[in-house]
Formats: C-alpha cells, structure tokens, sequence
C-alpha cells in the first residue's frame, strides 16, 4: 500500500515538472459584464426611484404654478447671462481665498507645531486664534468685516466689502484648514524627527525637509472636503452686496417674482462642485491604495 | 587618554519612573562597547542621551570631553561627534536614497549639492547601495533600508556611530550583511556603542559588554569574561534565557 502511494508520488512530480505551473485562471483582465451589472443596476434603480418622484410632482395640482414659478425657461434664458457673470466672480473669490487659506494656515500650523520654549507666545496666540475664528459664524465675520471695516472709512486700507469679506472668509477657513495640517504633522511618526534631529537639523529644517512633506501629503483628502464647501460658500459674500451668482439671482427675482433664476445659479453651483468632489474621491482612493502598498 | 564619550552618574526619569540609575560608563577612541540586556532595562534610553534626543536629568555626558547639554556644544557640532542608527531605520519615506543621505550634509554643512552627491555615492558603492540612488525607501527591503541609515549617519564623518538595535526589525536572512558592515567599520577604527539582542555579533564584535538591569549597569567586562563566567546571578539568568532561545 504504502510502496504503491509512494510509487504514484514519485511519478507524479516529475510529470508536474515537465508541463510547467498550471495556466493562469481565465478571466483575470477586466470583465466588461461583472463591471456593467453594479452599474446598469445603480441607473436603473435612479431612473424609478427619481422617475417616480419626479411623475408626482409633475402630476400634482399646483406642478403648473411651480413650473411656471421655479423652472420657466422663459426665466431661466433671461436671468442666465445675469447670473453667470456673478457666477463668474464666485470662481474668482473662491480660487483667491483658497489660496490665501492654504498659506495663512500652513503658518499657523507651523507656528504651533514648533516646540522651542521661547515659541511659547506665539503657539497661544495661534490657539486662541483658532478658538475665537472657528467659534464664531462665518456669516456674522462676512457682515462684521464686510459692512463694518468700510464704514470706517480708515484711511490707507481698502473700503471693498468684496475684499474685506474675502478676508473674513480666509480669517475663518484658516482656523479649520490649521486644524488639519495640525493633524497631519500629528500623523507622522515620532521616528522622523528623532532621525532629523540626530543628523543635527534645526527645529524649522525638521518641519520644513521632513515632516511638513509628509504631513501635506497625508493631509490632501481631508483639504479637498474644504475647497469643495468653500467653492459654494463663497456665495455668503452675496449677503454683504457683492454681484455673486446669488446676488444676480436675486435681483431678477426682485424685480419679476419668478425664482427660476436662482434654479439657474444652484445649477452652475452643481456643475462646479460635482466635478471637484469626484476630484476628491479620486484623491482619497489614490491616497488609500498607496498607504495600503506601504504597509504591505 | 580623553575617552570618547564619558558617562558619569547619568540619572534619567521618564516621569515618575526611574529609568537610569547612576549609570557611568567610558567608551574609549576606536573601541566598540556592546549594551545588552532586557527590554525596558534602559540601553536604548542611554544612547540617545549621547546624542541628546533624551536629555538626561542628573549627572555629565561628555563627548571628547565636552558636555553634550553645553550650550555652546550646537546641535550641529553634537551630530557631528555622534551619529545614531536606529532599529525601524526612520528613513524619510518621501526623498530618495540619495536626498536621503545628502540632506544633512546639504543643510546643515551648506555643502553643495554636486558634492554631497558624489560623497553620497562614494558611501552607497561602499555598502553594495550604488544602485538604488534614486530608489525610495519603500521599495526597499529592511536590509537594504538600514544599510542606507547607517550611510545617512557616517555622511557627516561622525566621531562616535551609535546603534540602536538595528537588526532587531530585519528578517533573519538580512541580518548578517548589515552586521558584516559593522564589523568593517570596526576594522576601520569607528568608536560604536552599539544596543543588541545579536549576543554572538556582541561576543565577537565587542571590545566591552555592560549589561544593564532596572537602569543599572550591573555588569562591565570583556566578551570573553561576561558571557564566559558571568559574576552576577541576574546577568547569569538573562544569559541563561537567551541561550535557552538558542541565540548565544
């Protein structure tokens, strides 16, 4: 029994030897039809269910007065090249402001990531900063800095509320995107400065060569959460009478009571910050894969 | 003969807990002094007092006879005197080998970048590295990335290399290339203190072996007499331990 066993084994291998490793399995590349099915089922169930909502509301009494009310094309075409325009001036502040908050807030960071004693002041200044500007509500900053600052007519400085309330949007985001830099330094390993230090750099050489690279990469996912509420929340300078989208929209609003002007602004707001939240998806997974692969 | 480093009653807390207890111990020029002993018995603790990532609370540490926490000593001039190697390598994860080990020499020596490259490689073609300049860390193995350390710590010439178990995180395969470096840079003169649980590298390599125990250097003599006839019941048990786990 055993010489028989021993005997099939022994045959066994080299006949394994000599046709080589089994084929690779089939369908190991991309399979159209698994890859499809997820997503022809995902449409399908968005055409029912907003098809359906859509077939009530449209079926209801009072479809013609909102028809005519929010989505009178007549309106939209009118109030369009009104609104885009304003729209037009958002995209502007938004890219400005963000920039100004990116930089003002790595300060900020940096200031309080630096742990020589003598920076002891400056690391409380920037916390109770952060306290008093992620405290109070943007839109109370946007009508403090936008109305207030040019009411004081102060000689040498600016009288926009445009400008002054882009500022008090920067002051504001700075405190939240400081917070999450502050994170990202947190996030890396205690080893790296340790390693930095060793090798005899200063405190600012440690952050600025060794960990602020990282710290920003580790932080990309979480920033792009904030370019993308910022790229609508620019609208609030509307409030302070800067000729946004929503400003204009409002205006053809005042003048013929018909709201599908602000329908045509919401939509342009969609068109800009869809595109950016895929953006940020794509970014978070990118960044997921690749700490995946570092800790393989 | 001004030791290396001298250690002189080297007292360290980490909060309430003692982990040092009058520790004193010389390292002379171009000797090798090996530190064994169990985790959490304060050999890690003591060598990063010598190059000051842990600053010591009682007693002196001086390197060539100058104290480490002098004022005037600058953190260049300290690194300059002792460079450290450690265990999970701390290589920077977003620079290349070569940025790597170029950048101390570039920002804190001011030394040009043409030159602190060709030195840069100079050292990598020593270790067998010569072909991974513009690799990164993490496409490295764990032997590869602790060779590059150990190149990192010798590209600013220091006096004193300091290792703290730098074979501890290797697979086992690994161990005996970065270990064979060490040897050569004994070969060459280098005065190390090296941090080990490798007792047959310690035995072979080292000139002394101190023993620490509860933050205490309980035992201090050559290789041949510590592990041979140890005095001291406790440095008997934890040598019986290690022989017991079939590393001696």
């Amino acid at each position: 029994m055993t010489q028989l066993t021993k005997a099939a084994h022994r045959r066994a291998v080299p006949d394994q030897a000599r046709r080589g490793p089994p084929p690779p399995p089939p369908n190991r590349g991309f399979d159209w039809r698994t890859a499809m099915i997820p997503t022809l089922i995902g449409m399908v169930s968005v055409v029912v269910v907003f098809g359906t909502i859509a077939w009530f509301v449209t079926s209801a009494e009072t479809w013609p007065r909102i028809k005519l009310q929010f989505f009178n094309i007549d309106a939209m075409i009118a109030a369009f090249p009104r609104v885009l325009q304003g729209f037009w001036v958002n995209m502007q502040v938004w890219l400005i402001v963000l920039a100004c908050i990116v930089i003002w807030a790595l300060v900020l960071a940096v200031v309080r990531a630096l742990r020589a004693p003598w920076f002891a002041p400056f690391r409380l200044m920037v916390m109770i900063y952060i306290d008093i500007f992620r405290g109070v509500p943007v839109l109370l900053l946007v009508l403090l800095f936008g109305f207030g600052i040019p009411a004081l007519n102060l000689p040498g400085l600016p009288s926009s509320g445009l400008f002054w309330g882009a500022v008090a949007m920067v002051l504001s985001y700075a405190a939240y995107v400081a917070e999450i830099y502050r994170s990202g330094i947190d996030a890396v390993h205690e080893g790296q400065r340790a390693a930095a230090k060793s090798l005899g750099l200063s405190e600012w050489q440690t952050l600025r060569y060794a960990i602020l690279p990282q710290a920003l990469r580790n932080v990309v996912p979480a920033l792009m959460n904030i370019v993308v509420a910022l790229q609508k929340d620019v609208a609030l300078l509307s409030v302070i009478g800067v000729r946004d989208a929503v400003r204009e929209a409002q205006i053809y609003t005042a003048t013929t009571f018909n709201y599908s002007s602000l329908i045509v602004a919401a939509g342009l707001f969609l068109l800009a910050t869809v595109p950016m939240a895929r953006l940020a998806d794509y970014l978070t997974r990118r960044d997921r894969q690749r700490r995946l692969q570092i800790a393989d | 003969m001004t030791p290396k480093i001298d250690i002189n009653n080297v007292t360290k807390y980490f909060g309430d807990k003692l982990v040092l207890d009058r520790v004193s111990l010389r390292v002379n020029p171009h000797e090798v002094v090996c530190l064994i002993g169990a985790s959490g018995s304060g050999k890690s603790t003591l060598l990063r007092c010598v190059n000051r990532l842990v600053e010591h609370d009682y007693g002196t540490i001086r390197l060539d006879g100058v104290s480490v926490d002098d004022p005037g000593f600058g953190k260049t001039g300290l690194q300059q005197r002792a460079g450290i190697v450690f265990q999970s390598y701390n290589l920077f994860p977003h620079m290349n080998v070569l940025d790597n080990i170029t950048l101390a020499p570039r920002r804190v020596h001011g030394q040009l970048r043409a030159a602190a490259e060709d030195r840069g490689r100079d050292v990598l073609a020593r270790f067998g590295m010569d072909g991974f300049a513009a690799a990164y860390p993490e496409q490295l193995s764990g032997g590869q990335q602790q060779r590059v350390a150990i190149a990192r710590a010798l590209m600013t010439r220091p006096d004193v290399l300091l290792l703290d178990e730098i074979t501890a995180a290797l697979d086992p395969e690994l161990v005996g290339d970065v270990l064979a470096i060490i040897r050569g840079l004994k070969d060459e003169g280098m005065t190390m203190m090296i941090v080990t649980h490798e007792m047959g590298f310690a035995r072979e390599c080292a000139d002394r072996v101190a023993f620490l125990d509860g933050g205490v250097i309980l035992e201090e003599d050559t290789p041949d007499r510590l592990f041979g006839n140890p005095q001291e019941d406790r440095t008997q048990a934890f040598l019986q331990r290690i022989i017991a786990a079939g590393r001696l």
